[in-house]
């Protein structure tokens, strides 16, 4: 006779209790799992370390008692350095374990699509009830026809620059929108001690947040609409770069060549810099704390702040958005709980919640928002408004496909500027990027 | 008188049963086996199966999610005609070289005055180690700081000091990146020589100093024909390890410049990370760590023959 334990009765007996609702005892012991309405249903969603962190407290706090009090989902929010969020989805998709919902930047969820669950049910539902998503979110969010993530939201950048020393020069009210008024602007302020400020340096958003639409506005692209045909090395990328040696000598805070995304916001912050394209989080920063940042002349700086785009060339105005993506992973084993919480933070009422803490930081994925009271609050941040449609990706005029994320990863384009602006001939370094370039189309 | 007691023969009892584990253990072919076992498998964990799963890896063309097939040597055909990967290894020897030279000077001349008597001895020993001891991330996002190009405090200092009138620009100039990051690194490691040629400086009996002294021989023929002959197995040892492990470095030149600007102090590591990770081609990622490992196999090689010489003489 098979000996039975003491605690293998107990075992038994336990699940006996759910055992006449469900599939039987023997049901239950070959899943080896208990029965799903007797687990917590949970779901762990990692995000950036938000840039306004007024929204990370909000998630954490009565966001995520919300979720547990409408879906019963017990939900854990975690956030860390953008820079870190790849590493972290490698190793978790690699080893099959990790967090259920990576909320993705940029273009990443087209390296990571192979391992996502199709979203499509819900992506579909969210973008007919709130007006569709942007070209760019959509882009970036299938994989051949497949959606690969839910786009959440847009960020990006724009020229946060102080009123009063543009005034001085000759900009009261505006911001130069040539390429020629930026220049002589900026040389009258760097010689006042007050020169534009932007990174040529290795970080993730700023860097080629600046340069690649610096580029496009020259008329300037890397590849041809087919996404393999590489036409960097163009008589438009060449002025642009020739322009850039110039403009980082005679306008910029040269040391850019070494500054993070953070670099920049602490010069503006402390009055080294006049402008800078950042995201808006310089003028939240200077609105929070008043006392802190001040002008010269004793005033809050942040009423010294005004946003504006880069200024235009031939090619046209433009700036590299940042769609943000959640992506539900393959691995996950909760994907039922997972997709109830997406199609619910995804959702109107509850997205509005997060949004208004964002105070215009970001614009929705879905062109609803364009509406929302938020960008009536303030009118100083109200141009954010509009960059979901004045954006392109990184591998424009093709699709920011895999390969485009290798180009940008690599920072070839910002290289290409920042190897000129050391001393190589503008020639040479166009043509060192183009020819990276057609290594990374052409394999 | 002696007496002789009758002592009755001791009965045999038979002693407790040994279980299979006692005389598993009672075979010493068999225990040495268990007692190695944990290492081994910690080995076997954390350097083996790394090691097999980056030689699987490199021939494949392996990206994130999506496995990949067999592609024998493409992925290193490819890394060679790789710019990038040039400066890398440029980058990287330039590096171990420089850091390795200033690590063993400066460390062996603190050796040198920490194996002297003086006031507070233990506790200078203790004090020099802090470089070493505080979280590589931790202290060089303090260098970070001081080599800030706005709010650089080293810069401050020196132009209040009247010696430059200009801000430098530390870790925007290719040059100037390539410098910082070599202080950092040499900042950290001397303690590390320091300590263990201080170990190596203890096991001299100081009579071989007192006899030579006696001979007449000055400060410095004493350090060249006694000292140093007798340090130099220890020295190697330390300058072979130290040397794997700074071309192998990858903390320090992320956090400070991420490998720019414009790769002017990318390194093997760093480079390896940015294709790996940063975009997901792993097989890629794995090709340029392994590309590492000849050129660090014929250093070991070259120093460990070094060092059977230096013991042997």
């Amino acid at each position: 006779m098979t000996k039975l334990h003491r605690r293998r009765v107990l075992q038994l007996s336990g699940a006996a209790a759910v055992a006449a609702t469900s599939g039987g005892l023997a049901g239950i012991l070959a899943s080896g799992r208990a029965p799903a309405y007797g687990q917590t249903m949970t779901v762990h969603w990692v995000r950036w370390s938000d840039f306004v962190p007024a929204s990370d407290t909000f998630l954490k706090g009565p966001y995520t008692e919300q979720c547990q009090k409408d879906l019963g989902i017990k939900l854990t929010v975690e956030t860390i350095n953008a820079n870190d969020i790849q590493a972290r989805v490698t190793s978790a998709i690699q080893s099959g374990t990790g967090p259920d919902i990576f909320y993705l930047l940029t273009n990443w969820p087209q390296l990571y699509g192979q391992s996502a669950v199709d979203v499509g049910d819900i992506s579909e539902q969210i973008g007919k009830a709130q007006g569709g998503f942007y070209d760019i979110c959509k882009v970036v969010g299938t994989m051949g026809g497949k959606w690969i993530g839910v786009p959440y939201c847009v960020g990006g950048g724009l020229v946060a620059y102080r009123k009063s020393w543009l005034a001085e020069v000759g900009f009261d009210g505006k911001f130069p929108s040539t390429w020629d008024d930026y220049r002589t602007a900026g040389q009258k302020l760097k010689k006042a001690g007050h020169p534009y400020g932007q990174t040529a340096g290795h970080t993730f958003g700023d860097a080629p947040g600046w340069w690649y639409p610096y580029l496009w506005s020259w008329g300037g692209k890397e590849v041809e609409a087919d996404g393999k045909t590489v036409v960097l090395n163009s008589k438009e990328t060449v002025e642009s770069v020739k322009f850039a040696v110039a403009l980082w000598k005679e306008t910029m805070d040269e040391g850019g060549l070494a500054w993070d995304d953070t670099s920049n916001n602490r010069a503006f912050l402390s009055g080294s810099i006049s402008a800078t394209n950042n995201g808006a989080s310089i003028y939240l920063e200077a609105k929070k704390k008043p006392e802190s940042y001040q002008t010269d002349k004793g005033e809050p700086m942040f009423k010294d702040i005004l946003h504006a785009s880069i200024p235009g060339g031939a090619g046209g105005v433009f700036n590299e958005p940042g769609p943000f993506t959640n992506m539900l992973m393959q691995y996950s084993k909760n994907q039922d709980a997972a997709k109830k919480f997406l199609a619910w933070a995804h959702s109107k009422p509850v997205f509005e919640g997060w949004f208004k803490t964002q105070q215009g930081y970001t614009a929705g994925a879905t062109k609803v928002y364009e509406d929302d009271p938020v960008w009536n609050d303030d009118p100083v941040m109200a141009p954010f408004k509009k960059i979901p449609v004045t954006g392109r990706m990184a591998g424009f005029a093709g699709p920011p496909s895999q390969k485009a994320a290798e180009v940008r990863t690599k920072y070839i384009i910002v290289d290409m500027y920042a190897k000129a602006i050391q001393g190589m001939k503008p020639e040479d370094s166009v043509k060192w990027a183009h020819d990276e370039l057609v290594k990374v189309y052409g394999a | 008188m002696t007496t002789i007691e009758a002592v009755a023969p001791r009965q045999y009892v038979r002693g407790p049963r040994r279980g299979p584990i006692t005389r598993l253990l009672e075979d010493e072919r068999k225990l040495a086996l268990c007692l190695m076992l944990p290492t081994i498998v910690l080995l076997g964990l954390f350097i083996a199966y790394p090691f097999v799963k980056g030689i699987e890896l490199s021939v494949t063309n392996t990206s994130v999610g999506v496995p990949g097939k067999f592609v024998g040597i493409e992925n290193f055909k490819k890394i060679w005609t790789d710019d990038i990967f040039h400066i890398a290894v440029w980058n990287t020897c330039l590096y171990t070289f420089v850091t390795t030279v200033f690590k063993l000077v400066l460390g062996l001349w603190l050796a040198l005055l920490l194996n002297r008597h003086f006031k507070g001895k233990a506790f200078m020993r203790a004090f020099i180690l802090l470089p070493f001891i505080i979280p590589t991330v931790l202290s060089t996002f303090a260098w970070k700081w001081m080599f800030d190009p706005t709010f650089s405090v080293l810069n401050w200092m020196l132009f209040h000091l009247g010696i430059i009138h200009s801000r430098i620009n530390w870790l925007g100039d290719p040059g100037l990146a390539m410098i910082s990051v070599i202080i950092v690194n040499v900042w950290r490691g001397v303690p590390f020589y320091a300590i263990s040629l201080l170990a190596g400086l203890q096991t001299i009996s100081p009579e071989l100093h007192e006899a030579a002294a006696i001979d007449g021989a000055r400060a410095w023929a004493r350090f060249r024909h006694v000292t140093w002959p007798l340090l130099l197995p220890v020295t190697l040892v330390i300058v072979l390890f130290s040397v794997i492990q700074t071309f192998a470095d990858f903390q320090l030149v992320y956090v400070l410049t991420g490998g720019g600007p414009a790769n002017a102090t990318q390194l093997f590591a760093t480079y390896a990370y940015q294709l790996g990770i940063g975009t997901g081609l792993l097989s890629q990622g794995a090709a340029i760590s392994l590309a590492i490992f000849p050129i660090l196999l014929l250093v070991v090689i070259v120093q460990l023959v070094y060092i059977r010489r230096a013991e042997t003489l």
